[in-house]
């Protein structure tokens, strides 16, 4: 009998034991675990999350299918985390401000992939806010200039050859002053420019291509290699998918956000409607939207098209570096971009 | 080639006449298989990294397939761990007889007649092939299906005599069984007269040293592997020292081959069928397919579905009955269609087993490095215990695998050969070995067309 007892045990020590270690083990570790799965799958779980501020925050990350990543909007505490599947990893948070932060997948994981976006609302003392440096933020520019973001902007124009950025310059034309600054360049379309330019005595004797050359010379001044440097490696990020790597909107997932294919579904189920990306190579299309347009467009998204809205993701800063970008689709700019 | 008594090696017949060894064997395994069930439903939905997928459906089934059928026939039902909680609810006992071990389960009844058959452990396997995509690759499907084979063998054994769910219901044990012909190892009798002439029959009713046959099978009259589970009571129970676990010559069950049942002449076409199907869902270059087979409940599902009921269950049965029926037209014997069919059946044997461990051999040696990092995290949830988790994927024997697999399906076909044409001479219709050749040739054309390309 004695035998039969420690067998019992024996077998009981091997299957409860290890079981019930198992479990022990996983019971007490607290560490908060965030789960990530295609969209169509769950996307973020869970997709809200609360913190204190400046009070460290540890999340394990666990990919449930394929690789996802990790990043906080609007910030760079936290750079980019990639999430294998089935490969945990850990990070540290810390904010230093209360408020409402985005935290969104940074790999394209599936036609949904920018659905994928969870909010960690971190509690605090409001009076860290007060003493904020960056001050009470500016609301965006188009709203500022009551640009109706959805009204129709294409314009029939005749561009013969794509404008160019180093012709312009070489043409030493004297331009109004006012077109040389970056807000003027920003608040206006290209097509605008354009036609005040061409009651311009000054450029007068120039042929309608020369005239677009200026504009594409204007629009590249308002920018800088490093802002079109940063504008590009966030398009290959983030929208080239869609809008394909040349701006021309034919990216992977532009057939079935077209409604071309139902191999990859963008959005099954989740009732919105899709259309063909935006090809920003389309002169039409591009020289009747001014920067402060396009800007407003990535921050707020496209109602109703499947355009993400960003303006939780990127800075002030990245969101004006893409739009600049956006612009070497239509115009030719002396920029070389640089793989990192 | 001649029979050798491994039990004469007194090493070996203590360690087997001991049940602490089995014992032990058998906790470990269910320990593991507690862990995969837990693993299955409680862990990552990662199949790769989770232990229920890695460890049952890549290595339990490498170890399976590619050792343990073909070397020890039935071995792994002696370690099995699925039936040991109901056994040890039936038997009061988790190491062996407390008091006599043929008195205990007296009120529990037989199997129903009809059942005792492998036709439910031929639909058991169906139902897991239809499936199979889903089970194979997400484990809280597998976690399910553990536990709920474990729950009906308990069931099984709380209302059966015996191993019920092992002989009638496992949707593995059937397979096993049929291919266990070929294994170099048997147990058997000794003397068959020693049990002739005991009225005892302690193998079979149990007596105080151990339980009577679990797999209600008399020793005495065994002449093939299928039914005997290898869990050596009969070694502990017999009071003549008459068991024998005979070393001999690989599939001697065959030589001459005894006639399969209809239950298991269907074993080896589903078997077949379903090692073609899976070759071609699995490791073929169809994604349609792939997609078709995940997709339960979809059309191309129920067409998926559909294709393999077909031809495991009429398509590859009819045409091995037409080839019996042309091999009748060449040279006609006494014997029933039917009973012909069955006949033949069993020259499917070496082939089946050989297509399986064909087909194994492409998933196992391509994914088997999957199970370093489930040793160290077996749930994916960041552990490191043997500090493997980090360990990346790894294919061993990449270049060799399809030779290998060349030699395997050819080296069945000619064993398939070798059978059929036993069956033949005894049948005094030698010319019968052509048309079952031919059918078998197709058979492993097909394979090696999917398999090797």
């Amino acid at each position: 009998m004695k035998k039969e007892w420690l067998a019992r045990l024996l077998v009981l020590a091997l299957v409860v034991g290890f079981s019930a270690a198992a479990l022990y083990a996983r019971w007490a570790d607290r560490t908060l675990e965030v789960h990530a799965a295609m969209p169509e799958k769950g996307g973020w779980l869970p997709n809200t999350l609360t913190a204190r501020a400046d009070e460290p925050l540890t999340l394990r990350l666990i990919s449930d299918d394929v690789v996802h990543g990790f990043a906080i909007g609007q910030s760079d505490q936290q750079p980019s985390v990639d999430i294998l599947p089935g490969k945990p990893v850990e990070i540290t948070l810390l904010f230093d401000k209360p408020g409402t932060y985005t935290y969104y997948c940074t790999r394209w994981c599936g036609p949904n992939h920018w659905r994928m976006r969870g909010t960690i609302e971190v509690e605090g003392d409001d009076s860290s806010l007060a003493n904020d440096p960056s001050g009470p933020v500016a609301p965006p520019l188009y709203l500022m200039l009551g640009i109706d973001l959805d009204a129709p902007h294409d314009v029939q124009v005749d561009v013969t050859r794509q404008p160019s950025a180093r012709r312009g310059a070489a043409l030493d034309t004297n331009l109004p002053a006012e077109m040389l600054s970056r807000e003027y360049v920003r608040a206006h379309s290209p097509y605008e420019v354009w036609q005040t330019l061409r009651e311009t005595p000054a450029a007068s004797p120039l042929s309608d291509a020369d005239l677009w050359d200026l504009v594409a010379r204007l629009w590249e001044r308002s920018t800088t290699p490093d802002a079109l440097q940063t504008g590009a490696q966030l398009y290959a990020q983030n929208c080239a998918t869609c809008h394909g790597t040349t701006g021309a909107g034919d990216g992977v997932f532009a057939a079935a956000l077209a409604g071309e294919t139902s191999a990859t579904p963008i959005s099954p189920g989740l009732g919105h409607e899709t259309v063909a990306p935006t090809d920003f190579s389309d002169p039409a299309h591009m020289l009747g939207a001014s920067p402060a347009l396009l800007h407003g467009k990535i921050i707020r998204g496209g109602m109703g098209t499947g355009m993400p809205s960003w303006g939780l993701i990127f800075t002030d800063e990245q969101t004006w570096a893409l739009t600049d970008y956006l612009w070497t689709f239509t115009f030719q700019f002396q920029f070389k971009e640089t793989t990192p | 080639m001649p029979k050798y008594d491994l039990l004469r090696i007194p090493l070996l017949r203590k360690t087997l006449e001991s049940r602490w060894p089995q014992l032990i064997l058998r906790a470990a395994a269910l320990g593991g298989f507690a862990i995969a069930i837990l693993a299955g439903l409680l862990g990552t939905r990662v199949g790769n990294h989770n232990f229920a997928i890695v460890v049952v459906w890549i290595a339990w089934w490498a170890a399976l397939m590619l050792l343990a059928v073909p070397l020890l026939g039935r071995g792994w039902c002696a370690i099995c761990p699925i039936p040991m909680p109901g056994e040890w609810l039936q038997n009061g006992a988790a190491l062996g007889p407390v008091q006599d071990g043929s008195r205990h389960g007296r009120s529990l009844k037989r199997f129903p007649k009809s059942f005792r058959n492998i036709w439910m452990q031929n639909v058991a396997f169906t139902l897991l092939a239809l499936f199979s995509a889903v089970i194979l690759t997400r484990p809280s499907v597998t976690g399910w299906i553990l536990l709920g084979m474990l729950l009906v063998a308990v069931g099984a054994s709380l209302v059966y005599e015996r191993r019920t769910f092992c002989r009638y219901i496992c949707p593995v044990g059937g397979f096993i069984g049929l291919y266990s012909q070929l294994a170099p190892l048997e147990l058997r009798v000794v003397d068959t007269k020693i049990c002739a002439a005991h009225k005892e029959k302690s193998c079979y009713r149990g007596n105080a040293e151990g339980y009577g046959c679990p797999w209600d099978v008399f020793p005495g009259g065994l002449a093939v592997n299928t039914n005997c589970g290898l869990c050596m009571e009969c070694l502990r129970t017999c009071e003549y020292d008459n068991i024998a676990l005979n070393l001999r010559a690989p599939g001697a069950d065959l030589d001459p081959p005894h006639g399969l049942k209809l239950d298991e002449a269907y074993k080896a076409f589903i078997m077949l069928g379903s090692a073609l199907v899976y070759s071609a869902v699995m490791l073929g270059p169809w994604g349609a397919l792939k997609t078709a087979a995940y997709s339960i409940g979809s059309p191309a599902w129920w067409g998926y579905a559909l294709g393999l009921l077909v031809l495991i269950w009429g398509l590859l049965p009819g045409l091995f009955y037409l080839t019996t029926r042309a091999a009748q037209a060449l040279a006609p014997v006494r014997l029933p269609p039917r009973k012909l069919f069955a006949r033949y059946a069993a020259a499917l044997i070496p082939l089946g087993l050989t297509a399986w461990i064909a087909f194994s051999i492409s998933f196992v040696f391509a994914n088997i490095s999957y199970l370093w990092p489930v040793l160290s995290d077996p749930f994916g949830w960041g552990w490191d215990l043997f500090g493997t988790a980090g360990a990346g994927w790894t294919p061993y024997l990449s270049l060799a695998v399809p030779m290998l697999q060349v030699v395997v399906l050819l080296g069945g076909l000619f064993w398939s050969g070798r059978t059929a044409a036993k069956i033949a001479a005894e049948q005094g219709a030698r010319r019968h070995v052509w048309p079952v050749t031919g059918f078998n040739t197709l058979v492993t054309i097909g394979l090696l067309w999917l398999l090797v390309g």
